[in-house]
C-alpha cells in the first residue's frame, strides 16, 4: 500500500494494461486506500474466484511494461519488515533490481491464501515454498521464452536486472518484452533450481524498509486512516462498569472501572442519544451494541452518553485462585506429546527429585493504536478494510456474520498498529461489517482504549507442573511435564471466536477433540518438548475451555510460557546439581546449533562459570545473571539469552542492566531487519516479564488503560544490549518474529535466583512478588 | 496499581511526563482560552502547520479529531484518549501537548504544529532524517508522537545525554520495542 506517487499507475490500470494477471479486472483495488474516496466503491456483484491458485506463477508475480515486478503476497506486513525482506527474496531469485519490485498484499480473491501471517512463519514460508519458489519458477519460464526469442540455447543465457542477454550482450531482451498480454505463464515448481547462496547479491543486505519514510513523514496509510465516500463513524458499547457519567455528552474519553464478562443486555435507551448532534443510528444485535454518527467525535459522545443496563453475571474465577481453577477444570483437550522410556522408574531410582509449578497470567497484545476497520455492506455484497492476519479466514467469519456467501465478501488488508498476534483486528472488522449492514452505508469503527485492551483475545494463562530426577553424577535421569492452558475462542473462523461475534449471538466454537496418543509422538511446536536429550521423558498438555476471558495467539503463544518453565526448571536442576548453568545445558544437548548459541552468548556476556546462586550477595542491592536457551518449535530458530539484573531487596524492584542474545534463524535475509526484531523481542519480553498481567475480578476485566495495564518505558530499559546474529547462508530461512521473546522471562528469573537465592515461578516479576519470595 | 479509576487527572499526572502535565494545564485553561479567542458566531479558526483552518467541530472536541478528520493530518494518531501513551502528540506554540485531551478551542490564537509540519521527504526535519537513517520504526504507530516530542525537547535541551532523552520520552509508549533505535535517532539528530 506504499505506492502513492501520482505517476504510478493504479493497480487496476496496471491489471487492465497487462491483462490476465488475475480475473477481476473490473473490480476496484485501492493501491492507496486514502484515495479510495476518489474511486468507485464496491459495485454490486460477485468478487470473482474464491481462491487464487497457488500453483500458477501468475498468481504470485506480474511484470509490467515498465519492467516493474508486482509481487502478490498472502503474507502481510505487520510492522516487522517482512515485505522488504520478501522483495529481497524475489529480487534475488528473479534477478531483478530490488527497486523494481512492488508489493501487493492480502486481498481475498487476488492474492494466494498463504494462511495466517503469524508465528514467525512469513519469511520461512516465502523461502521454503512461497514467493522464492514462485520467483525461481518465473525466472526459469522467462529464460525458456528468451531462448526462443533470441534463438540461443537457454544454457548460454545470462540475466541481470531483468534483462536476458546472450553472446556477450549482442543479443538481449527484457523480461517486460517477454511477457505477453496473458501475463506470466506456467506452473510453480517446488523442484525449481534456486540460486546458490554463494551468488546472493540482494539477500543478506541490510536494505532500508520501504514503509519507514512514509511512517516518519506522516504519509503512511494505516487502517485507522482509510476513508470512504459517505462514510459514517461508529463506536461499540461493550458491557462495562462505567465511571460516574459527566453532565452532558462529551467526546473526551473516559476511563471505565471495568468490563462485565458474560453480561447480558437488560435494557438500552435510545432516547438517551437520539437527539445528540450527528446521531444516525443505534445498533443492537443480541449483546452487540454500537452507535453511529456523522462525525467521529459525535460517535464517541453518543457511546459515552448511551444509557444501557447489563446483568452482571459475576462468572469469572477469583484472580487470586486462577491457577487452581485452571487445574481443577475438566480438560477439554488432552495431548500426550512425548512418552519416551520409563519416567516413573527413572524418577524412582533418581538420587534427587525436584518438583516445581510455574504459572503465567493472561497478558494483552496492548497495541498502541486500538484496532479499527472500515466496511461497506450494501446490495448483498460486503467489502472490508482490515488489519487482520488472515484475509481469507476473516472473509469466512464476515460472511457468516452477515449471512452472505464468501464470494460476495472481499477483505482488503491494511496495516494497523502492530498486532503481535490476534489483537482486536478481527473483532473490529466483524463489528464494522455488522454495523455497516445495519445502516447500509460505509462505516468506520475505531475502538477506544478499553474496547481494545479490555476485550482482546488475550495470551493464554498457563500452569506448568514439572518433575525431574538427577542421578548420582548430576545428570537429568527423567523429565515429567504437565501443562494446562485456559482457552476461550481464538481466531475467526467462526465469528463467535471473538467478543464481537459472541456478543452478537454467534455460537462459540467447540474445543478441538483430543488427538489419540499414538505414535509418532513428537514435538507439538509449542516448546513443551524440551530441547535437551532425556532418555526418559513425558510431556502432556491439557487444554481447558472455560467461559472466562477470551484468548488467542499472543507473540510466542504457549511457547513463551513453556520456555519460561523449562528454562527455569533447568536452572533449578543445575543449582541442585551444583553445576554451572551454561555447562549444565551444554552437557544435556547434542544439538550443535543450540550449543552454538549458548556458547556464543556466554562469550558475548563474558559469562563466568560457577553454580548459582552467586556467592557473597549480602547487601540491599544484589546482582545476578541468568541464562535461558531454546530450540524454537523444534526447528524454527535457536536462541540463547543471558540477562544481568539487580534486585533491591528492600523494595523488591528488579532492574535489568544487561541483555545478551545469540540468534540463529538460518540464512539472514536482511540483517538490520532481523536486528530490529531481536531488539523488539528483548524490550517486549522484559515488559511482559516485569510488568504485565491482565487484572480482573469476578465481574470482568479491570485492565482498561495504560495505568491499569502498564508496559515498559524508556527509562526502565538497560543501556547494555548485545546481539549476536549467526548467519547460515547455506541453510533455509527460518523465523525471527517471536523466538527471542520466549527466553527473556526464564533468563531474568534465573538472574533473580542468582542474585537472591530465591526462585520466582510466577510471571510477571513484580516488586510485590519479589518481596514475597525474599520473605520465604 | 491503581484500580479505582475515580480520578483521571491524578492517573495522568502519575505517568510523569512533563508534556502530560502541560496538556492537563491546557485543558484546565480551555474555557478562558475559548473566551479569549472569541468563539465568534462564524466559528473557530486555528492555525495548523502555517495554514488557517475553519473548525466545523464543537469547540470542546479534542484537537486530535479536528486535525485528523477535518484537516486531514493522519500523522496525528489516536492511542488512548487519556494522555497516557503520547501517540497523539502535537505542538501548541512549540510545546508538546496531547491532542486527545486538548479541546480544539484551546488552539485558538496559537499555532499548532504536527509531524507533517516539521518536514517532508523533500525537506526532512533532522529528526525525520535520523529516524529513517536509524530505521527507527517497526509498526511506526507511536513514531509521530515521538518525533514531535523530541523536536520540542531538543529545542530546550540541544545537547542531551541518553538518560535525558529517555526521560523526555518516558510518557511515550512503544509496543514493538523500537526504543533503542528511537534513542539513537534522537541522539543523531541532536548532533546535526
Amino acid at each position: 500500500m506504499a505506492i502513492r506517487e501520482p505517476t504510478e499507475p493504479t493497480r487496476r490500470d496496471f491489471v487492465k494494461g497487462v491483462g490476465g494477471l488475475l480475473v477481476a479486472i473490473s473490480l476496484p483495488v485501492y493501491l492507496d486506500v486514502r484515495q479510495a474516496s476518489a474511486a468507485t466503491v464496491t459495485p454490486p456483484g460477485s468478487f470473482g474466484p474464491a481462491t487464487v491458485p497457488a500453483d500458477r506463477i501468475g498468481s504470485w508475480l506480474a511484470v509490467g511494461r515498465d519492467g516493474v515486478v508486482r509481487v502478490l503476497t498472502g503474507k502481510v506486513e505487520l510492522g516487522t519488515g517482512t515485505i522488504t525482506a520478501t522483495r529481497q527474496i524475489v529480487a534475488e531469485e528473479l534477478d531483478v533490481a530490488f527497486e523494481k519490485t512492488v508489493i501487493v498484499q492480502g486481498v481475498t480473491g487476488e492474492t494466494v491464501d498463504q494462511g495466517y501471517t503469524a508465528g514467525s512463519q512469513t519469511i520461512r514460508t516465502q523461502w521454503a515454498s512461497g514467493l522464492r519458489i514462485a520467483a525461481a519458477s518465473a525466472r526459469q519460464s522467462l529464460l525458456t521464452l528468451a531462448a526462443v526469442r533470441l534463438q540461443v540455447p537457454a544454457g548460454q543465457l545470462t540475466v541481470s536486472d531483468g534483462v536476458v542477454s546472450a553472446q556477450g550482450g549482442t543479443k538481449s531482451v527484457t523480461y517486460a518484452e517477454l511477457v505477453g498480454p496473458g501475463g506470466l505463464q506456467g506452473a510453480v515448481s517446488q523442484q525449481t533450481k534456486t540460486r546458490p547462496s554463494t551468488a546472493y547479491k540482494v539477500v543478506g543486505q541490510p536494505l532500508h524498509r520501504e514503509d519507514i519514510p512514509d511512517k516518519v513523514f506522516g504519509r503512511f496509510t494505516y487502517v485507522q486512516d482509510v476513508t470512504l465516500p459517505g462514510m459514517l463513524h461508529a463506536r461499540v458499547v461493550r458491557p462495562a462498569r462505567p465511571s460516574p457519567p459527566r453532565a452532558g455528552a462529551s467526546a473526551v474519553a473516559r476511563i471505565i472501572q471495568g468490563t462485565l464478562a458474560n453480561a447480558s443486555l437488560v435494557a438500552v435507551d435510545e432516547a438517551s442519544v437520539k437527539n445528540l448532534p450527528g446521531f444516525v443510528a443505534l445498533v443492537v444485535k443480541g449483546g452487540f451494541v454500537a452507535v453511529v454518527a456523522r462525525r467521529e467525535e459525535q460517535a464517541i459522545a453518543a457511546a459515552q452518553a448511551l444509557k444501557v443496563t447489563w446483568k452482571d453475571e459475576a462468572s469469572l474465577p477469583d484472580q487470586a485462585s486462577l491457577y487452581e481453577a485452571i487445574q481443577a477444570a475438566k480438560a477439554g483437550n488432552t495431548r500426550v506429546i512425548q512418552d519416551a522410556g520409563d519416567v516413573e522408574a527413572a524418577l524412582g531410582s533418581a538420587a534427587k527429585v525436584l518438583q516445581a509449578t510455574y504459572t503465567h497470567p493472561y497478558q494483552a497484545h496492548a497495541s498502541i493504536g486500538p484496532s479499527a476497520a472500515v466496511a461497506t455492506v450494501h446490495d448483498g455484497v460486503a467489502e472490508v478494510w482490515s488489519p487482520t492476519q488472515g484475509v481469507y479466514q476473516l472473509r469466512s467469519a464476515v460472511a457468516t456474520a452477515l449471512g452472505l456467501p464468501p464470494q460476495r465478501v472481499r477483505v482488503n488488508y491494511v496495516e494497523g498498529s502492530g498486532c503481535y498476534g490476534i489483537n482486536g483486528a478481527d473483532d473490529a472488522s466483524i463489528s464494522a461489517a455488522l454495523i455497516s449492514q445495519h445502516v447500509g452505508r460505509p462505516v468506520r469503527v475505531q475502538y477506544m482504549r478499553a474496547d481494545e485492551v479490555s476485550w482482546e483475545n488475550y495470551g493464554t494463562p498457563m500452569v506448568m507442573n514439572l518433575r525431574a530426577g538427577l542421578d548420582a553424577v548430576g545428570r537429568i535421569a527423567g523429565w515429567d511435564y504437565h501443562g494446562w492452558t485456559a482457552n476461550r475462542g481464538g481466531r475467526p473462523g467462526p465469528p463467535g471466536s471473538v467478543p464481537a461475534g459472541m456478543l452478537a449471538g454467534f455460537p462459540e466454537p467447540s474445543p478441538p477433540p483430543s488427538p489419540p496418543p499414538s505414535p509418532p509422538l513428537g514435538d507439538d511446536g509449542l516448546n513443551s518438548t524440551p530441547w535437551y536429550a532425556f532418555a526418559n521423558q513425558r510431556v502432556i498438555s491439557y487444554g481447558v475451555y472455560a467461559p472466562w476471558l477470551f484468548t488467542g495467539p499472543l507473540r510466542s503463544p504457549s511457547r513463551l510460557q513453556n520456555t519460561f518453565a523449562t528454562e527455569s526448571f533447568m536452572d533449578e536442576l543445575a543449582a541442585a546439581a551444583a553445576a554451572d548453568p551454561v555447562a549444565f545445558r551444554l552437557a544435556h544437548t547434542a544439538d550443535a546449533r543450540l550449543a552454538a548459541v549458548i556458547r556464543t552468548v556466554a562469550s558475548t556476556a563474558q559469562w563466568q562459570a560457577r553454580p548459582s546462586p552467586a556467592p557473597g550477595q549480602t547487601g540491599t542491592v544484589r546482582t545476578g545473571r541468568g541464562i535461558a536457551a531454546v530450540r524454537y518449535e523444534g526447528n524454527s530458530a535457536w536462541v540463547a539469552a543471558i540477562i544481568t539484573a539487580t534486585v533491591d531487596t528492600s523494595s523488591g524492584a528488579v532492574a535489568v542492566t544487561q541483555v545478551a542474545v545469540a540468534h540463529d534463524c538460518g540464512v539472514i535475509v536482511n540483517p538490520d531487519g532481523l536486528m530490529n526484531q531481536v531488539e523488539g523481542n528483548i524490550v517486549q519480553g522484559l515488559s511482559r516479564a516485569l510488568k504485565e498481567e491482565v487484572r480482573f475480578d469476578r465481574s470482568g476485566v479491570l485492565s482498561v488503560d495504560w495505568v491499569s495495564y502498564p508496559i515498559i518505558t524508556f527509562s526502565e530499559l538497560p543501556d547494555d544490549v548485545r546481539i549476536e546474529l549467526i548467519d547460515h547462508p547455506e541453510l533455509p530461512a527460518l523465523g525471527a518474529g517471536e523466538s527471542t521473546i520466549s527466553v527473556i522471562g526464564g533468563a531474568l528469573g534465573n538472574a533473580i535466583f542468582d542474585a537472591t537465592g530465591k526462585r520466582l515461578r510466577t510471571l510477571p516479576f513484580t516488586p510485590d512478588r519479589v518481596k514475597a519470595a525474599l520473605a520465604t | 496499581m491503581d484500580q479505582s479509576g475515580s480520578d483521571q487527572r491524578s492517573r495522568r499526572v502519575a505517568i510523569g511526563a512533563g508534556a502530560t502535565a502541560a496538556a492537563v494545564a491546557v485543558l484546565g485553561g480551555a474555557a478562558v482560552l475559548a473566551e479569549r479567542a472569541g468563539l465568534l458566531d462564524r466559528g473557530l479558526s486555528i492555525e495548523v502547520n502555517g495554514s488557517r483552518h475553519q473548525v466545523q467541530a464543537d469547540p470542546a472536541t479534542p484537537l486530535l479529531y479536528v486535525l485528523r478528520d477535518e484537516v486531514g493530518l493522519k500523522g496525528v494518531h489516536f492511542g488512548c484518549g487519556f494522555a497516557e501513551c503520547g501517540a497523539c502528540t502535537v505542538q501548541l506554540d512549540g510545546k508538546a501537548i496531547r491532542s486527545c485531551v486538548t479541546p480544539v478551542s484551546a488552539a485558538a490564537g496559537r499555532t499548532v504544529t504536527t509531524l507533517e509540519g516539521l518536514g517532508t521527504a523533500a525537506h526532512p526535519h533532522p529528526l525525520q532524517k535520523a529516524f529513517v537513517d536509524q530505521q527507527a520504526a517497526q509498526c511506526g504507530y507511536c513514531i509521530p508522537g515521538m518525533i514531535v516530542e523530541a523536536d520540542a525537547f531538543l529545542r530546550a535541551t540541544p545537547k542531551p545525554t541518553d538518560a535525558q532523552i529517555k526521560k523526555a520520552l518516558d510518557g511515550h509508549l512503544c509496543r514493538c520495542g523500537t526504543h533503542y533505535r528511537i534513542v539513537r535517532a534522537v541522539r543523531a539528530a541532536a548532533k546535526v
